[in-house]
């Protein structure tokens, strides 16, 4: 066949040299890493699919019929852990952050190959980990692990399932830290801060939470494991402790947590509006700034998950206002994107589909923040199905969109293979439609009342439940779809160039895909980013 | 309103308009922005389409005078709803003090509920209409929360402290008990209804039901049982301050602090009374923590909080 | 520029790096990102200690005075001079000197077993004196006469103990790893591998000995001299 002869004449690319399954597992390229994490993660997200597929099959009826009620919250603990732990806070940044922060830069690969390894090795035994913990039942605390149900009540592996969260959690630290000391250490000669481009910047941004949030979670899940193992007890009203106490320092990482996982795909989505519009990102300068107002305001904001858990109403306010606060970045990158396109010429090829997508669903994920970030609000809303829905918005009709979109616009560089662009739009609405029908629908449930984490709920409201787990229908068929075309193109898909898309930005001047060390010859960075210019025509200021 | 496509809970408490009210302007704010970045997103996608395969946009790149308008209006918008939002909040955290009394444990996985005369009911919760009525809260094992969508408000039941919410109920009916804290197997299960009287219904409820002594009572005679009447006299002669209008006063501390006796200060004097040693006495009082349940520490306080000053006997806890 | 088939670099100059200086540089400023999440680690501990001591003041003066102090103030003396031999030993790396780094790292160690045998006899002490917190949490005291006496304990002590053995028991693992470290570093100094060029290891593993070392220092005051009585 012509096309695998072209390929095979090609030069060798960091796929295929070296060679071996030996030389993939012991690898210190940041690209073959990448792959690694890729395939391991989508293991993971289907793993935790099942889990959502089970819960809203559940839900279907308002009685407690299919599953056990023990078997539903091992459910929805093990959705949340997997889905939390070992895919979303890896996913952007081990895979296209591994990727192409090194290309971005302009270097050959990041500070510490070894480490980054190292974090994919460690990615793996937590995950592990967690298989064994599901192969002997599962936990049923809840991805949040709250005392003292954790700490005493619940009779699950509640142990072996910290020590491999913890595990994942020293990889995302590591991952983090290798980020850091690349993008201060590594740049090529001309990449300054201001040239970097914004998917550096909000890799950057996340990794300082990845490396300030993430012990404090280790810690905290540790002092459960000691209390159970150990009863070397702090949160043991028994002995005096306090089971709140154990809310701040959970929530203390994992409000930033969420920020880790949606940072990355704010970063993708800024990269892909610049280049589908082939036009200079709107407000650069603000974009990179909000990415740090994020990362660190989102420290600061953890009490809004306690409102009504006994903290006093002062904190209370505080934690409010600067919920309020950090909701204000966000809104400024939405709007600085939709300006982007503005006089943009803008592509109708699939990344566009994605980021589209990603607009709408990340707005209003951003927007019903605000309901629960209002105090007097949070008393109706909270530990009701409207946070579940809030939170979905973002980190799946936000985050895992932008997730596909950098899958999508990058793939052609990272395997060499263009995808089906018809299949992939048509993935783009399925994904859209179904995510929609699934969670807008828990917005209603939420404020009439249905709390999460029940299996079993009145019959008034059935109506929307149903809608619900059908939408869930449509947008599961969507990812196994994107799935699929992706697998597809892998064996059959057409050789990519080196800028299918025209776009400009270090990873597009290399060969599809890079050889090993990333680039021919060292590169000497003269531009900004995003430096498109029409041949011969003046510069436009806004 | 019932409908195929229900979008409100039952509106039956005094905040349950407001809250509604605040739900609909953040939703208005919120459909706005979507409407609007929607609309200009798909309609720069759709006039700024790539016409050929060379075409680039436009070279702009910025505008203070934008960055300035899109960061300051959103701004103000939710300081609005965090102002809304907190003053709401601060009015559901203060229960008038006209409030009838009632306690409500939880445990895996019920609702046990005790009114001041003294009638219990288990996942029930009767209560006449346009009263004010504080729940004080107490949990057995692991955190619950107790929430009535239909009157808008919800608080957490934590183990080892009391937590109180008020509401006024303004509709009858019946209505809806989640838990809405995740707490075990049958968390789903843990659901009952408050069901909403007229004030002469009411009345007639309680008088036909069984109690075994108002709470107060109850209280009192585990205050002889555990001996507390030995050391706290009402003279204060004894070894322990006198507990005579304690309730709500200030309370003057050793280590010179100035606290109120609230009803987690209350909890705390029993379960761990080394805590906090009231000045001019000796730090002597045994601890009960282990020794009492919570529901015998909500009879406790109610007995503590009907002992008002100028009151030879205790009065029961239940408002006039 | 510099591309990898340029010039000759030095053997310990990994691919990825233009030069030795911009290695050293990237290891030290991961060597301290690193430490930022260790402090992270430990912070999480240092908060529940805060809150605590804030509800339970009395609890934690009086547990604190059932701990050594003067174990504990000797193990506080064996560290920090473990810490001088540490910055020995790096500046003997940077000046080449085998015999300064092999002595310097032989003593480091040592300083910093006998730090965990002392800590080894301490915890071994709790444990007969009914303090380990669980179900045989039962506080007594040894009397001059050398025998066991119950104490009573206010309210709060056995999470206080709990926090003493979280917070020592995660410090010392970290001082294991730290020994391990020492242990490596000292073979390759053994072989003469470190010299002016080239001591990044040393000097990074210093660095996180040091940390070490820093965490003992608020440890120490904030557990064992609470409700310190000395007289004179």
């Amino acid at each position: 066949m012509v096309m695998s002869e072209t390929i095979k004449e090609a030069r060798h690319s960091y796929l295929d040299a070296p060679y071996g399954l030996k030389s993939w597992l012991l690898t210190r390229d940041h690209k073959r890493i990448a792959m690694l994490y890729l395939i391991s993660i989508t293991i993971f997200f289907m793993l935790g699919g099942l889990f959502a597929a089970g819960i809203r099959l559940e839900l279907l009826t308002p009685k407690g019929d299919i599953w056990s009620a023990d078997l539903y919250n091992k459910m929805f603990s093990m959705h949340g852990v997997i889905m939390v732990f070992f895919f979303l806070v890896p996913s952007i940044p081990a895979t296209l952050g591994n990727f192409f922060v090194p290309i971005m830069i302009g270097t050959k690969d990041l500070a510490f190959p070894r480490i980054n390894l190292l974090s994919w090795y460690l990615y793996v035994i937590g995950g592990v980990i967690a298989l064994i913990v599901l192969a002997m039942g599962g936990i049923d605390t809840g991805w949040t692990f709250y005392t003292p149900y954790s700490s005493f009540a619940s009779n699950t592996n509640v142990t072996l399932a910290i020590v491999g969260v913890f595990v994942a959690g020293f990889s995302s630290i590591l991952t983090g830290f290798n980020f850091i000391v690349t993008v201060h250490r590594m740049r090529a000669p001309g990449m300054t801060w201001f040239r970097l481009p914004l998917f550096v910047w909000a890799q950057y941004a996340t990794s300082l939470v990845m490396i300030l949030g993430t012990p404090v979670v280790a810690i905290t899940l540790t002092l459960v494991a000691a209390e159970r193992t150990l009863h070397l007890g702090i949160f043991d009203p028994k002995i005096g402790g306090d089971p709140v106490l154990f809310q701040h320092l959970f929530w203390f990482y994992s409000h930033p947590a969420v920020y880790i996982m949606i940072l990355p795909g704010m970063g993708v989505i800024s990269e892909l509006v610049a280049a589908m519009s082939r036009k200079q990102i709107f407000g650069y300068g603000f974009v990179a700034a909000s990415s740090l107002a994020i990362a660190i305001l989102g420290f600061l904001v953890w009490g809004h998950h306690l409102f009504v858990s006994s903290q006093s109403i002062y904190a209370g306010m505080v934690f409010s206002i600067i919920t309020m606060l950090v909701a204000v970045p966000s809104a400024v990158k939405t709007f600085n994107w939709a300006a982007t396109m503005y006089k943009g010429a803008v592509s109708w090829e699939s990344p566009t589909f994605w980021v589209v997508g990603f607009m709408g669903l990340f707005l209003i994920g951003g927007l019903t923040g605000l309901y629960l970030a209002a105090m007097g609000m949070d008393i109706a809303l909270h530990d009701t199905y409207f946070v579940v829905a809030h939170f979905h918005y973002i980190m799946v009709g936000g985050a895992i969109m932008a997730f596909m979109g950098g899958l999508h616009f990058w793939w052609p560089k990272m395997t060499g293979r263009m995808y089906n662009e018809g299949l992939a739009k048509a993935a783009a609405v399925l994904v859209f439609v179904g995510f929609n029908f699934t969670f807008f629908p828990q917005f209603i449930l939420g404020y009439l009342g249905m709390p999460r984490r029940y299996y079993a709920y009145p019959d008034e409201f059935q109506v929307w439940n149903v809608l619900s787990s059908a939408g869930a229908s449509v947008l599961g068929i969507g990812y196994m779809l994107v799935f699929t075309y992706m697998m597809y193109s892998l064996f059959r898909g057409e050789p990519a160039p080196a800028n299918p898309w025209g776009a400009k930005g270090l990873e597009w001047t290399t060969s599809s895909p890079p050889p090993t060390f990333n680039f021919d010859e060292d590169p000497i960075v003269t531009e900004p980013a995003y430096d498109y210019k029409p041949a011969g025509s003046e510069v436009i200021v806004g | 309103m019932s409908s195929s496509f229900p979008l409100f809970p039952p509106s039956a408490s005094s905040v349950a308009t407001e809250m509604d009210l605040l739900y609909l302007f953040i939703t208005g704010v919120c459909a706005f922005f979507t409407v609007v970045v929607t609309l200009v997103v798909v309609y720069f996608t759709i006039k700024y389409k790539r016409r050929s395969p060379n075409d680039v946009g436009a070279d702009i790149h910025g505008s203070l005078v934008l960055e300035l308008t899109w960061t300051i209006i959103p701004l103000i918008l939710s300081l609005i709803m965090f102002g809304w939002g907190a003053s709401l909040f601060y009015r559901l955290s203060r229960p008038p003090s006209d409030a009838m009394e009632i306690t409500v444990v939880g445990k895996q996985w019920m609702w046990k509920v005790q009114h001041p005369e003294g009638v219990r009911e288990i996942n029930e919760l009767h209560v006449p209409l346009g009263h004010n009525v504080r729940l004080t809260l107490g949990s057995e094992d692991v955190i619950h929360d107790f929430a009535i969508p239909a009157f808008r408000v919800k608080i957490d039941v934590v183990p080892g402290k009391f937590t109180t919410m008020w509401f006024n109920a303004t509709q009858i009916g019946t209505y809806h008990i989640f838990c809405a804290q995740y707490c075990g197997t049958k968390h789903s299960g843990m659901i009952g209804q408050v069901i909403v009287m007229t004030p002469q219904d009411y009345e007639a409820w309680l008088a036909g039901g069984r109690s075994t002594g108002s709470a107060a009572q109850n209280g009192e005679r585990l205050f002889a049982d555990l001996s507390c009447i030995t050391c706290h006299k009402a003279d204060a002669t004894g070894r322990g301050p006198s507990l005579i209008g304690l309730y709500g006063s200030t309370v003057q501390l050793a280590d010179g602090r100035k606290v109120v006796a609230d009803d987690n200060y209350l909890r705390e004097s029993i379960m761990n009374s080394q805590a906090k040693i009231v000045q001019g006495f000796q730090p002597i009082m045994p601890a009960f923590q282990t020794q009492i349940s919570e529901e015998n520490l909500l009879q406790l306080l109610a007995y503590l909080k009907s002992l008002k000053p100028a009151t030879a006997a205790p009065a029961p806890a239940h408002e006039k | 520029m510099a591309s990898h088939d340029a010039h000759a670099h030095h053997p310990k100059q990994q691919h990825h790096f233009y030069s030795m200086e911009q290695q050293l540089e990237a290891s030290i400023l991961g060597m301290w990102v690193f430490l930022v999440t260790e402090v992270m680690f430990f912070g999480g501990l240092f908060m529940a200690y805060i809150v605590y001591r804030h509800m339970y003041p009395l609890a934690w003066a009086e547990s604190s005075h059932e701990l050594n102090v003067y174990m504990g103030g000797g193990n506080t003396v064996v560290l920090i001079c473990s810490s001088l031999t540490m910055a020995l030993a790096v500046r003997a790396a940077q000046i080449g000197s085998r015999k300064g780094q092999i002595v310097n790292l032989i003593l480091t160690i040592l300083l910093g077993s006998t730090f965990l045998v002392v800590k080894y006899f301490e915890y071994k002490a709790k444990f007969e004196h009914g303090l380990v917190p669980g179900p045989h949490f039962d506080p007594h005291e040894l009397l001059a006469n050398g025998t066991l006496a119950p104490i009573h304990l206010p309210q709060g002590s056995e999470i206080f103990f709990s926090l003493y053995f979280i917070m020592t028991g995660i410090h010392a693992l970290h001082m294991v790893v730290g020994i391990a470290l020492m242990l490596i570093i000292l073979a390759m100094a053994w072989k003469g591998k470190f010299g002016p060029d080239y001591y990044n290891p040393v000097e990074i593993s210093g660095l996180y000995w040091h940390f070490v070392d820093i965490v003992w220092i608020f440890l120490f005051p904030l557990l064992y001299l609470l409700g310190a009585h000395f007289s004179l």
